[in-house]
């Protein structure tokens, strides 16, 4: 038997992107021992890497928002899917959220009159995304990160969650991971759990995620009894990199087009006037003409086409290219050189400008870039109570990217970086009233830790197995061609089967050198939670025979307005055996599926939607 | 879709030459590949991985520039993996990529950088002022966007301590590392005492705990910043101005003691000092972007502090690297 250290604290968040670090500093502030557990060190969560700004109803340049304005907007970009209650809360919470950053120390543009300044983005009807520059994560994360240290707050970094604990009642206390510098074991015992630990992008060839978007939280949070919904609606940003490979997939902001930014094709016409949908037509301009007018004044002509929602945009591109209009590489062009003075480019773009200089010589105050869609975000995920971010598994909180719901099938940008403020604050405070009405010593089951650190450590000592590095690829390749941004019933069912060879060659990794610091080891204990949460979006795509947001199938290419009542969710029940071979994988094949009705609306807040028609 | 997946090959093979070791020791390690359009290093290690050292260290995460995780020594130049093109290396030579100096290996190209998680923690924190009475009405800080732009500057900072690995006070000197906060510290203390809100003053700090007056403005760690932060102009020298007038002007003391340490606004250090004011913390100039080599460093000047050169076959640094690498 291997030996472990144990942590004992009253609440554990896994993941330090902002809703983790926003969930401690809340659950610390109401004077509860807590502690971080993070992948990476410490402030290199994937949140840095958000850039157009974050949304918020502050009003600061167009008085008329409100919180139900961005409200109706979120539903309507997420294709009325979202838990409304989650969509109410994230937009009236989110102006507390961003203006209490301020008085943390974070430094966002200014208007003229001293206050934050709000850009425009897709979807949202009014500037409404507070931002610096092109580098609004980074500002986001350095400002908790620098809160946590200020309060505290112990972080335990560059550790490999596995499986969260459950003691005899089934609670959620504790989870076992692994220092990745030492390949140590350790235990973490907790009152409460705060999953939070990102999205899934890692499991596509093409995607703006870092390493370790390896859905790792929907994961666990399955494996421990909790629910997953709507794992099917995925985003693909319309605007990655595209050329060189080696680049493709890097996110590449939307402000650009909220900036002015417009898309053209190979024949130089701006094609997103021929995708302009039904559900945004009223509010959208049908000329050129119009829409150059809005950028500087919004009452002046309707919304360029641009900027509809994501989802949208990323079809049409998609469309463009199969159709043989698209740019050399593959892509479209976006287009800001002919739009903007170069110094305007470099003040408000600076990490664009830069990016696409070092890595693809191209100069964007004189060139067009070439983009297309890329793997970007996870709409589903683990099922939440929208005032605790409780999940159904007791003791387990999720909130950011790893919870679902709140964007339905669709997010608009900068809904994310207001949705891991608003609901890691709430999830802070879900853990600290669940773990201060817990009483007794948290217990946990020992045979359970063995078992997960014997089939963690198996690879070590087997010989002439499977590379993990390929099987890696493989996986990413399958997403990639048949789980992609257009799906179709036939390759689902193929990806379901190359998802079931896959995990058994999972079983047979061998592996060599030690467990200090290894990272053919960490990407070994990564793919049970890539397999899973893949499985969950295959299954998920293959029940939802509709398209509605992020979820497009070729063979049922309208919404259905009885698939647009229900979530489909997902779990594994009580007592599924455990899958044999794949590390630390219980019941991958267990997974069930099922629909249950989406949460119904309130009359006051329907009437928003019929105001507007 | 299989065509698409197939990576544009050019002609030619490349040589890696990767240290590979722990804090016991270790060497470099050749590794050939094939050559591929378009990579920069960091794609280089990750094929290294998947098809020949698959327990290669090296730290990453965004490979975007963004999270200043993938520091190294890339022929000897303090380097983000990640935004180093294959085709910026000379042609047809031998690639070096070592962990950074200043820190422990822990693995590889892995290196303990902990101690600049100490040093973070030593810095009095970020106190705002009050809010006016305007302020508490419109929900938020009143601040011009000429006065955020000084503290913003440093707020671009990715934490990927290529400053603090280049640095000469801690680069050979592990000794200085309890006296030492380093260029990434001074420049975050530097935001937090230009911020428009912040009252806190960390002056005396600075001189007597965090060794400012070490810094001897060699611009080495400017010039190795990926996000052409002007560390030494913009942070350090306006720092030690602020020190030296905190610790031997009586009037400016009692004047800051009447008026209570408030900060003053761009507009207002400009008017009463011209080397405070937005001149010389202006110039982040992206046409400019691109950092020159760090000449100083690469040459060998003679304030690259010499110490007793560890056992050969030990120091990713003394073994093997390529000439002007070492020492």
């Amino acid at each position: 038997m291997i030996e472990y250290e144990t942590h004992d604290y009253d609440v554990i968040v896994v993941g330090a992107g902002g809703a983790g670090i926003r969930a401690a500093i809340e659950a610390r502030s109401r004077g509860l021992k807590t502690a971080l557990v993070c992948k990476s060190l410490f402030g290199k969560a994937h949140t840095v890497m958000a850039e157009g700004g974050v949304a918020a109803a502050l009003g600061n340049v167009y008085p008329e928002d409100n919180w139900k304005v961005h409200f109706r907007d979120t539903m309507r970009g997420g294709k009325m899917l979202n838990n409304w209650r989650m969509a109410q809360l994230h937009a009236q919470e989110a102006p507390d959220r961003v203006r209490e950053l301020e008085e943390w120390g974070a430094l966002f543009d200014r208007t003229k009159d001293g206050l934050m300044l709000q850009r425009d983005f897709g979807g949202h009807r009014y500037a409404r995304l507070a931002h610096v520059g092109d580098r609004t994560g980074l500002e986001i994360i350095r400002t908790l990160q620098q809160k946590a240290v200020a309060n505290g707050i112990e972080v335990f970094m560059e550790i490999k969650a596995l499986r969260l604990l459950r003691d005899s009642d089934g609670v959620v206390s504790g989870l076992v991971g692994y220092w990745r510098p030492t390949g140590e074991f350790v235990v973490f015992k907790a009152k409460a759990v705060v999953m939070a630990t990102g999205g899934v992008g890692k499991s596509w060839l093409y995607t703006s995620n870092s390493w370790e978007s390896t859905g790792d939280g929907q994961a666990m949070a399955l494996w421990a009894g909790a629910d997953l919904i709507d794992m099917e609606c995925v985003q693909f940003h319309p605007t990655g990199m595209v050329w060189p490979l080696s680049v493709r997939g890097i996110l590449v902001t939307e402000g650009v087009r909220g900036d002015g930014g417009v898309l053209r094709n190979a024949e130089g016409r701006r094609f997103m006037f021929d995708y302009i949908p039904p559900m945004f037509a009223a509010e959208t301009a049908d000329s050129e003409e119009e829409a150059d007018k809005w950028y500087s004044d919004h009452t002046a002509g309707r919304r360029p086409p641009e900027l509809l929602p994501r989802d949208e945009v990323a079809r049409s591109i998609n469309s463009e290219v199969k159709a043989g209009r698209g740019s050399p590489h593959g892509g479209v062009l976006l287009d800001i050189a002919s739009r903007l003075p170069a110094a305007d480019i470099r003040r408000r773009l600076p990490s664009m400008y830069h990016q696409f200089r070092e890595l693809a010589g191209v100069d964007i105050t004189a060139e067009a870039m070439e983009v297309g869609p890329t793997c970007h975000y996870i709409m589903g995920g683990v099922r939440v109570d929208a005032e605790s971010a409780a999940t159904t598994a007791p003791g387990l909180f999720a909130a950011g990217e790893v919870a679902g719901g709140m964007h339905g099938s669709n997010r608009l940008g900068g809904n994310s970086l207001s949705d891991l403020l608003v609901f890691g604050h709430r999830a802070g405070i879900g853990a600290a009233d669940f773990a201060s009405g817990r009483s007794g010593d948290v217990s946990l089951d020992q045979k359970e830790i063995a078992e997960v650190i014997d089939d963690a450590t198996a690879p070590f000592g087997r010989e002439n197995g499977e590379n993990p590095y390929e099987l890696h690829r493989e996986l990413q390749e399958s997403m990639q061609s048949l789980v992609g941004i257009i799906r179709t019933g036939s390759e689902l069912d193929e990806a379901l089967e190359s998802l079931e060879r896959l995990e058994e060659r999972a079983g047979a990794v061998s592996l060599s050198g030690g467990r200090p610091y290894n990272p053919g080891w960490n990407l070994t204990t990564d793919l049970p939670s890539m397999l899973t949460v893949s499985r969950c979006t295959a299954q998920g795509a293959i029940n939802r025979k509709e398209s509605r947001g992020g979820h497009t199938r070729d063979d049922y290419p309208k919404p259905d307005p009885e698939m647009g009542k229900v979530n489909f969710v997902q779990r594994i029940p009580q007592g599924a055996p455990r899958s044999g071979g794949v590390c630390g994988t219980p019941a991958i094949r267990s997974i069930t599926i099922g629909s249950e009705p989406i949460l119904a609306m309130p009359d006051e807040l329907q009437q928003l939607f019929e105001e507007a028609t | 879709m299989a065509e698409e997946l197939t990576r544009a090959a050019v002609s030619g093979e490349v040589t890696m030459r990767v240290w590979r070791g722990d804090d016991g020791g270790g060497e470099f390690a050749d590794y050939v590949l094939p050559a591929q359009e378009g990579e920069v290093v960091l794609d280089v290690v990750h094929r290294i991985q998947a098809t020949q050292a698959p327990d290669l260290a090296c730290r990453w995460n965004c490979k975007a520039g963004k999270c200043g995780s993938c520091s190294a020594e890339i022929n000897g130049v303090p380097s983000l993996m990640c935004m180093t093109r294959m085709d910026s290396l000379p042609a047809g030579e031998t690639v070096t990529v070592a962990p950074m100096r200043a820190f422990p290996v822990l693995r590889d190209l892995v290196t303990d950088v902990s101690f600049n998680y100490e040093v973070a923690k030593r810095i009095p924190p970020f106190q705002p002022r009050e809010k006016t009475e305007d302020e508490v009405t419109v929900g938020g800080y009143r601040m011009q966007q000429m006065d955020v732009e000084r503290s913003q500057e440093f707020r671009k900072c990715i934490e990927c301590y290529l400053c603090q690995d280049v640095c000469h006070v801690i680069r050979d000197h592990e000794e200085n590392k309890t006296s030492f906060a380093g260029p990434r510290f001074f420049a975050r203390s530097a935001e937090l005492e230009m911020h428009p809100l912040d009252v806190n003053d960390r002056r005396e700090l600075l001189r007597r705990d965090q060794g400012l007056g070490k810094c001897n403005i060699t611009k080495c760690c400017t010039e190795v910043c990926p996000e052409n932060i002007k560390i030494t102009d913009n942070a350090i020298i306006p720092l030690k101005e602020r020190v030296v007038d905190a610790s031997y002007d009586p009037v400016a003391w009692l004047g800051r003691k009447l008026r209570n340490r408030s900060k003053k606004s761009a507009a207002e250090a400009a008017a009463t000092s011209p080397a405070e004011g937005p001149a010389a913390v202006q110039g982040d100039d992206p046409a400019h972007g691109i950092p020159g080599p760090p000449s100083r460093w690469v040459d060998g000047d003679d304030w690259v502090q010499d110490t007793d050169a560890p056992d050969a076959g030990t120091d990713p640094h003394t073994v093997g690297a390529p000439e002007g690498a070492g020492e």
